[in-house]
């Protein structure tokens, strides 16, 4: 290699190829922004978050949540479940054979050739599709999470840490807004020996006055302000709360599939 | 500023002869002309000396971020062990430090410390001297600017929130166009060259050169100024942050690794051939690493990058290869040079970071390491580890020539090397191996409890603590030592002054061009 221009040209055909790849082709293919539809329905997925949810999103920016958490289940494959529907006219027998057998985490051969049982003893049951993996037994998400889930975050907050639990399904695990708010106030008051820091910057403490603030935290036991005084969140911590909640992907898809919950029959 | 105008002199004295001889045609285009072209029979000392005030501006401020780094990534290591420990200032916590942090060693010390280094070894290589150094002095000023901004902006809640693209347009738009004046100017140094055939180093340091400007414009562009829609942005952002913390330290680092080893050693690099094999491979197959395996995105882009990833062991064998004959045989009897000390534990960072590199991308592997603290492990080898050890032996190395001073406390070399040393081992060894516990503890979600795993971790996480500790200890002593290497030469320079001014009139021949030059108009 006797000159700079071999040089250049090297760097750009390298540096080009990746660009093209990793760069231009997602762009092309991810980029454009397309609904896709709920499996078994007609409905699109995803939808836009409310104005507050990404005004909460940028409060989630701003003090690097993603620095400790992350917004990506992961799964490690799919296995099928044989669900009881109904039991038919011999309850007992069906029941019987439904306690020798196990009925969780199967093949699809295994769980038709179990379903085929159960009818032949005149009961019914259904199969059911559920995401397996270590994230999804934590009840970190029913599914992996996919590129449609992101559709619409900008900045799009995967993160790559998990000092803390995953976040992609916050919204699902902690539905209360009164929780996530006394958690981003007091972590360590609803979860016992968390690591994560206060974020008292996001509220303020007052004196009650004539009549007690319709937006005050009601706190666990030990935790409360002293008495005659309130905790109320500031705007950015009432946003950062439905940003939170609005942490959903519950929704089936071709690329992610899993079954609804079927009415279960309990003998 | 002083500084700047005496070099300045001192160059217009050198090209007195020139500008004599082209009497008939002075005018001030010419001159600036005549001023970029490089005389015959230039001394490396000349060359030094030529460089002493961008290095000085380019090395000073990466001292002073890399010590503001270690603070701010001290401060938010205690917060794992105190999670109230400064909880109410709003600018100091954990999500805005750590970030901080990172980008101050990143853009603070790595980049400005990097170009540095370039700037000189091309001067070297190609036997000129620099030029028109006001330019570079200004870039190194606006890049500490920018540098200064950007971290303010992560600090009040201004970060992009993109992972090592943190930094707003008050911070993006200076770094990049002070880098694209350094880059300008290497390249002018590299296109005056005078010794026609390329030293393998030079490859790599233009090929940095080259890198940047186009991955961080594409990153700015496309997740900043115009964002595009939905997880092409995390695509985007890792292709850009693999090509900056694997790609371009590479380069700039293996390029100096590759000049001071055998300079070091005695022994000529072992050989152009295997070096110019993993240079090649090395760009071909490292630009395109970066997709975690298990990312919500098209399989194939995961895969690619898996893939590419395999095939680094390449790369790294033929660097491996080319190290070790180069340095083999000649380990002890440099043992005492602290630089040669530094660029051999550089290079042995960088050859074990990206081992770890091709394991966190191999699928079977980051199903346990995804997530967990192997990857800032990783990440911290390559930055500090390698990439920052290779520039503190380069800058021990080249900065007292270039000023022309010895460093004031030239023992603090030796304590600064140990206590990086000790303190790259503490940050990095518990790190991953906490990592990996964490991730078998992770595969067994009905036995081990989230929390619990959290808890496991804060031993490990102690001993990292003490680590960044001694870090920052040593990062004080290279500050120490820049800082009083500043005022030395500043000091010698007031006494030059001083006693020019005092000295009785004497025809220098800068004046006596001057006079030429009115004579010939007359």
């Amino acid at each position: 290699m006797k000159n700079g221009f071999l040089v250049f040209l090297a760097s750009l055909i390298a540096l080009g190829g990746s660009w093209c790849g990793f760069v231009l082709a997602p762009v092309l293919q991810l980029g454009g922004g397309k609904q896709t539809t709920i499996l078994n329905s007609s409905g699109l997925y995803p939808v836009d978050r409310p104005g507050m949810a990404n005004q909460g999103l940028q409060v989630y920016r701003a003090n690097g949540c993603a620095a400790c958490h992350t917004e990506q289940v992961q799964q490690s494959g799919v296995a099928c479940d044989v669900v009881l529907t109904g039991a038919g006219k011999n309850p007992e027998v069906v029941t019987n054979l439904i306690s020798s057998l196990k009925l969780n985490g199967l093949d699809k051969d295994l769980a038709d050739a179990l379903v085929d049982k159960i009818t032949a003893a005149g009961g019914k049951a259904e199969i059911r599709i559920v995401a397996t993996g270590p994230d999804i037994d934590r009840g970190w998400g029913r599914r992996h999470s996919v590129a449609e889930d992101f559709l619409y975050d900008d900045p799009v907050q995967l993160g790559n840490l998990r000092i803390g639990p995953d976040l992609a399904d916050v919204g699902m695990r902690q539905p209360d807004a009164n929780w996530q708010l006394v958690h981003l106030y007091a972590p360590q008051s609803e979860v016992k020996g968390s690591a994560m820091p206060p974020f008292r910057y996001l509220f303020r403490v007052k004196k009650i006055g004539s009549a007690p603030s319709p937006d005050a935290l009601a706190f666990p036991k030990d935790f409360g302000p002293p008495a005659g005084y309130e905790v109320v969140p500031a705007p950015q911590a009432q946003e950062l709360a439905v940003y939170l909640l609005s942490l959903h992907a519950d929704v089936p898809l071709h690329n992610a599939p899993f079954s609804q919950s079927a009415a279960v029959f309990k003998p | 500023m002083s500084a700047n105008e005496t070099s300045g002199s001192g160059e217009l004295s050198s090209f007195g002869g020139a500008s004599s001889l082209s009497r008939s045609a002075v005018i001030p285009a010419r001159r600036l002309v005549n001023s970029l072209v490089p005389p015959d029979n230039i001394s490396p000392a000349e060359i030094d000396h030529s460089c002493c005030v961008p290095m000085l501006a380019l090395f000073g401020g990466a001292a002073f971020w890399l010590v503001v780094c270690s603070v701010l990534g001290l401060v938010a290591s205690i917060k794992f062990h105190a999670p109230d420990f400064l909880a109410n200032c709003v600018w100091l916590t954990y999500g805005r430090l750590q970030p901080a942090a990172d980008d101050a060693l990143l853009y603070g010390f790595c980049l400005p410390a990097g170009l540095g280094v370039a700037l000189w070894l091309l001067a070297r290589l190609s036997q000129t001297t620099l030029r028109g150094i006001v330019v570079p002095i200004a870039a190194a000023n606006l890049w500490h600017l920018g540098v200064f901004v950007g971290l303010a902006a992560i600090l009040i809640g201004d970060g992009t929130g993109f992972a090592w693209l943190e930094f707003p347009r008050g911070g993006s738009v200076p770094i990049f166009f002070a880098y694209l004046m350094l880059a300008l100017w290497a390249t002018m140094i590299f296109a005056g060259r005078r010794e026609r055939a390329m030293y393998p180093s030079q490859w790599f340091l233009l090929a940095a050169l080259f890198w940047f400007p186009w991955i961080y414009s594409t990153a700015n562009l496309f997740l900043v100024a115009w964002p595009v829609r939905g997880v092409a942005q995390a695509v985007i952002g890792w292709w850009f942050a693999g090509n900056l913390l694997v790609v371009w330290t590479g380069l700039i680092g293996l390029g100096a690794a590759f000049y001071f080893l055998p300079k070091f050693t005695g022994r000529p690099l072992q050989s152009h051939y295997l070096a110019l094999f993993g240079f090649w491979t090395f760009i071909l197959f490292a630009t395109w690493c970066g997709i975690p395996p298990g990312a919500p995105v098209p399989v194939w882009m995961p895969t690619l990058s898996a893939v590419a990833a395999a095939w680094l062991l390449v790369p790294l064998l033929a660097i491996f290869l080319v190290v070790w004959q180069t340095v083999r045989g000649s380990i002890m009897p440099n043992w005492n040079n602290t630089s040669f000390c530094f660029i051999g534990a550089g290079v042995d960072s960088f050859l074990l970071s990206g081992l770890m590199l091709m394991a966190m991308a191999c699928p079977q592997i980051s199903r346990v390491t995804d997530f967990t603290w192997f990857g800032p492990a990783e990440t911290q080898l390559r930055l500090y580890g390698f990439f920052a050890m290779t520039m503190f032996g380069a800058i021990y190395h080249l900065l007292p020539r270039v000023v022309g001073l010895e460093f004031p406390f030239p023992k603090l070399a030796r304590a600064h090397f140990w206590l990086s040393l000790a303190g790259v081992a503490l940050l990095v060894v518990p790190l991953a191996i906490g990592g990996v516990v964490q991730g078998l503890k992770w595969q067994n979600p009905n036995a081990i409890a989230f929390a619990d795993t959290t808890k496991a971790m804060l031993p490990f996480l102690r001993v990292s603590t003490t680590g960044l500790l001694l870090m920052l200890l040593g990062n004080l002593l290279l500050f120490v030592n820049i800082m009083g290497l500043t005022l030395r030469w500043k000091l010698a320079l007031l006494k030059q002054f001083t006693a020019f001014v005092k000295s009785p009139l004497a025809e220098t021949s800068a004046g006596a061009s001057l006079r030429d030059e009115k004579e010939a108009q007359a």
